[in-house]
């Protein structure tokens, strides 16, 4: 078989290598446009487990590669001028140079022919072999030839970047965060030799700008990161290799063979450099072509195995890169972080590593985490700052304080599963016992599913309300039961429905207009929320008066029951939700257009219910943050919302989205909302509590240390 | 978990009698349903007929399609048909529906493939309201219509389950893809405010006996040729020994699979004795 390889990189040469061992008959060129001693880029990173691919696929040069590597287990975030040290990761690296060299001998002991400084500007022709393997990188020219066929796509990160090297000894992957007046800067630098270590520096484009970098020459761009980084380099020099600043190209590829030809490595695919994937993820196509190669004798058999095995696992990966780049293009977002905090959010970006990793890998690092987490709740709460105890619980079991009111831990159960019908809005025997027995569970909340204002506020004839006098005495009961017998808080959630009422239960689907007694809707435009609902009549200035009304006359209902929080629906596409969104609210008067104006109603909602519920207890605003429909509402807007609220004295938002139109469409999955309470909380600094599905204690955990939330709905399996 | 097993209606080959006495001998034994699948450019059986004609000869196990592809059939005689086998059975149906992933059988339906999704969408409201119509029989057992399962992988998909269906049937693969699966029709089905949990069904192929496996093989490669080269990876996921069986159903019990559906790839009915011998052994 004649093999014609294009691309002399890593992924070309061990490739050329595997197949060449296995079937020393086969006839292998690689042909490769640089000199035989030339390379771009500094350290490569390897993690543990690709070492053991490694010993597998060709022991000889994993013994050479494993003796020239670096190993170390330790990242540190230098962030605030603190440095945080996790440890237990291990992580290899070695320079690019050397891997390259340790390749090009065993090839050439392998007897591969081997074409240096050989540009190629036109494909072989398909009778010059039997398989080409496209290893010609990111800018490869055979995928460019097939372009529809491969259907490449392509897209440039929005930060800049520059890869640098220093004669400088590190002993961590070093993650430092550099501010100056230009901007923020933040750098990712391992070491790959005795001596020497890759210094990657990154910006946004303003940043960049600010510093003159785009006009300055490469003495000048080295100059200015020296200076940026004097601490850390202590004198020592920035090395340039023809470095640049780019922005880094993310490439995907439909399919990665083509009659006889295939891509491979960064011809087929690239994932961001902070996840420091490109070459493990190029070497291990290698080992999974030529493995496939190896077994079956049929080419277009094996091609298909090579894609099938590998194409789901870089795409793995290259979401996870994704994330991960994504965390660093808005870094700026999280800044408000305490440096714990922060290097902790940093080290869970892409949501591969959890709290309990973390703890596995790094004892001393959790309990750091832990007493760090437990100091910052007691000093909130006490006012006074202690020193750090020594014993520390997780963090789900630190303490929150909002206004006078202290919740025992940051664990909320809501949301009972039950089915518990009651009749005009009057909570039953059944269903306050359901509320007590959820009470029992150890959480240091509980919060009730949406209860109604009115009895026109009612989702279904079956939903709990409080708007008569004998409501008041059933709630009581339950807040007093639950006070009694745990030292769990209560909150209340205080609904109206709008256009999402006079429904049927939800046993068999949601929105389903009641088959008969359904009563007249309301919303702020006359749209009905599915096609069978009932066309909602527009509000008039007087109803709105009398909502507000009720909603006020409820809370004063709330306090008299003793409820501990309250919390007022602005999700979901209940009323005072359907103000917000473009989608619900077509109003031309001053109640709808800009979010200003839609904003304006549930604000003097929530206004009127701050001005008579007790000054000490905590009000909180359950907030769509995400139509997640195109031309409704968006994070942005529910960060400005979020923004607005706080400067009224909201204390809490719970995050939650989707469900404004009945065509909403979340990706549903474990932790769903997090990624948006993440930017509520660290964008608008208010407080959030967030659900979406949380089954274990260690998402909990991971989500509180990280600061993407401060109370979390449980809601195990 | 319940373990069901497949009717032979998706193999080329299967005639009519051993469809029938496949139908009666599962009822007789231990199996809680049976199970069809949907083609139309294919030699296969139109499935509800299938289960109409199993429902005659049963008494016990459930009758469920996991799935049928919706829109290729008019609601209204879907609604009906439905109804008529749950009427038929005494309330045995469980209707699980999905969009399909096959081009040439829309073509053949002479239906809009790109608008499959939204097509669906409309479906699943006209179908409860029609079966709880008073005037539309016959009526279904359950008052709103047999259980409603919805069966896919896209995040459309999952809101479906949410807010129209009672649960969520998988299309097939090893136990973590269904743990995944799992986890986001309980996340859309929590986040809708749903009482209850979503019911969870899932699939899989067997063939026992070593004659039967390369047939199995050949059978699987060929009903799944139209996605490609991921045929093969399909097909590798064929259960041909009493260990794969006991390991994949402890895999699904521990996903929370509340039905789990064992379809054949031979048209011979000590295929169905061999199984019930395998989960006999393993005491299920």
């Amino acid at each position: 078989m004649k093999i014609l390889i294009l691309g002399g990189g890593p992924a070309g040469l061990y490739c050329g290598l595997l197949i060449k061992k296995a079937h020393p008959a086969h006839d292998i060129t690689i042909i490769e446009r640089n000199a035989s001693n030339v390379t771009y880029g500094w350290g490569v990173v390897f993690s543990d487990r690709t070492l053991g691919s490694f010993q597998r696929a060709d022991y000889p040069t994993y013994e050479q590669i494993s003796d020239q590597f670096v190993i170390w287990d330790a990242i540190d975030v230098k962030y605030r001028g603190e440095v945080i040290h996790s440890g237990g990761h291990v992580i290899a690296s070695i320079s690019r140079k050397l891997l390259l060299h340790i390749l090009q001998a065993r090839c050439r002991q392998l007897g591969i022919s081997m074409k240096f400084g050989c540009e190629v500007q036109d494909l072989p022709q398909p009778g010059e072999y039997d398989l080409l393997i496209a290893a010609d990188g990111i800018n490869s020219v055979v995928r460019k030839t097939y372009t529809s066929i491969f259907k490449p796509k392509l897209e440039l990160g929005k930060a800049r970047y520059i890869w640098l090297g220093a004669q400088k000894v590190l002993d961590a992957f070093t993650f430092i965060f550099r501010e100056n007046e230009h901007g923020l800067f933040q750098v990712h630098a391992y070491p790959f030799s005795g001596t020497t270590s890759t210094f990657i520096i990154e910006c946004d484009e303003t940043s960049w700008l600010n510093a003159g970098l785009d006009k300055a020459s490469e003495a000048e761009s080295l100059a200015y990161c020296e200076q940026l980084l004097a601490d850390d380099l202590a004198g020592v020099r920035l090395l340039s290799n023809n470095s640049k600043w780019i922005h880094f190209p993310t490439l995907k590829t439909r399919t990665w063979h083509h009659q006889r030809i295939v891509l491979l490595g960064d011809a087929a695919h690239t994932a961001h450099f902070s996840i420091g994937s490109g070459t493990k993820l190029a070497m291990e196509d290698a080992i999974a072509l030529a493995s496939a190669l190896e077994q079956h004798a049929d080419l277009e058999t094996a091609l298909n195995e090579y894609e099938l095995e590998r194409k789901p696992v870089v795409e793995l990966f290259q979401q996870a890169a994704q994330e991960s780049q994504h965390y660093f293009e808005t870094i700026k977002r999280h800044l408000g972080l305490p440096p714990m905090q922060f290097a902790f959010h940093l080290l869970t970006r892409s949501g591969r590593i959890s709290y309990d990793d973390l703890r596995l890998r790094d004892a001393r690092f959790g309990d750091a985490v832990d007493r760090w987490y437990a100091h910052q709740a007691s000093i909130s709460i006490t006012g006074i700052s202690a020193p750090p105890t020594i014993v520390a619980p997780a963090p789900l079991f630190a303490p929150l304080r909002l206004r006078a009111t202290t919740l025992p831990n940051r664990v909320v159960l809501s949301r009972n599963a039950e089915h518990i019908p009651v009749q005009d809005g009057m909570p039953t025997e059944e269903y306050a016992s359901h509320i007590t027995i959820l009470a029992q569970n150890g959480a240091g909340l509980l919060l009730t599913v949406p209860v109604a204002i009115s009895s026109t506020g009612r989702i279904t004839p079956e939903c709990a309300g409080l708007y008569h006098p004998d409501h008041v005495a059933a709630w009581s009961r339950i807040v007093t039961s639950v006070h009694t017998s745990t030292l769990a808080k209560i909150g209340l959630l205080l609904n109206h429905a709008g256009r999402r009422g006079s429904t049927r239960p939800r046993t068999a689907g949601l929105d389903r207009p009641l088959r008969q007694g359904n009563w007249s809707l309301v919303a702020p435009s006359p749209l009905p929320y599915t096609p069978q609902s009932q066309v909602p009549c527009p509000l008039e200035r007087s109803d709105m008066d009398n909502i507000r009304d009720d909603f006020v006359r409820a809370a004063r209902m709330a306090q008299e029951a003793d409820f501990d929080l309250l919390q007022l629906h602005f999700a979901h596409g209940y009323l005072l939700a359907s103000f917000l969104s473009p989608l619900s609210n077509q109003r031309r008067d001053e109640y709808g257009g800009s979010l200003e104006h839609r904003v304006r109603f549930p604000l003097e909602v929530f206004d009127a219910v701050r001005a008579i519920w007790p000054e000490h207890k905590p009000l909180s605003v359950a907030l769509t943050v995400s139509d997640y429909v195109k031309g409704g509402l968006d994070p942005d807007d529910a960060v400005a919302i979020a923004r607005i609220l706080k400067e009224h004295g909201c204390d809490l938002i719970e995050v939650l989205a989707g469900q404004t139109t009945s065509d909403s469409e979340p990706a549903y999955g474990r932790g769903f909302l997090t990624p948006l309470s993440n930017r509520v909380r660290n964008e608008a600094a208010i407080p959030t509590l967030v659900g979406g599905f949380l089954t274990t204690s260690n998402e909990i955990n991971t989500i509180l240390a990280a600061g993407r939330a401060d109370l979390c709905i449980f809601e195990p399996l | 978990m319940n373990i069901g097993v497949g009717l032979p209606t998706g193999i080329p080959g299967a005639n009519g009698q051993l469809v029938i006495e496949w139908a009666r001998r599962a009822d007789a034994g231990s199996f809680s349903s049976l199970g069809v699948i949907d083609r139309i450019l294919y030699d296969s059986y139109e499935p509800l007929t299938a289960l109409a004609a199993a429902a005659a000869v049963t008494q016990r196990v459930r009758l469920a399609t996991t799935i049928i592809i919706a829109p290729l059939r008019n609601t209204t005689l879907l609604a009906k048909t439905a109804s008529s086998i749950d009427a038929l059975s005494a309330g045995r149906l469980v209707l699980g529906l999905a969009i399909g992933a096959r081009r040439d059988d829309y073509a053949a339906a002479g239906i809009d493939y790109r608008s499959r999704g939204k097509h669906l969408t409309e479906q699943l409201s006209t179908l409860r309201t029609l079966w709880e119509d008073e005037s539309f029989g016959p009526r279904a057992a359950r008052l709103g219509g047999p259980p409603l399962l919805i069966g896919g992988l896209s995040d459309q998909g999952f809101a479906r389950v949410a807010r129209y269906a009672d649960g969520y049937v998988h299309g097939g693969g090893p136990p973590r893809a269904f743990a995944r699966a799992a986890d986001k029709a309980r996340a859309a089905w929590r986040d809708a405010g749903r009482p209850g949990k979503p019911l969870l069904w899932a699939q899989g192929y067997f063939a026992l006996g070593t004659t039967a496996i390369e047939s199995g093989y050949g059978y699987m490669k060929n009903y799944y040729a139209f996605t490609g080269p991921f045929a093969e990876k399909i097909a590798a996921g064929l259960l041909t020994t009493p260990q794969a069986i006991a390991q994949f159903i402890r895999g699904y019990k521990e996903a929370g699979c509340d039905e789990l559906v064992l379809f054949p790839t031979v048209p011979d009915i000590t295929q169905l004795e061999q199984l019930a011998a395998v989960l006999n052994e393993l005491d299920i």
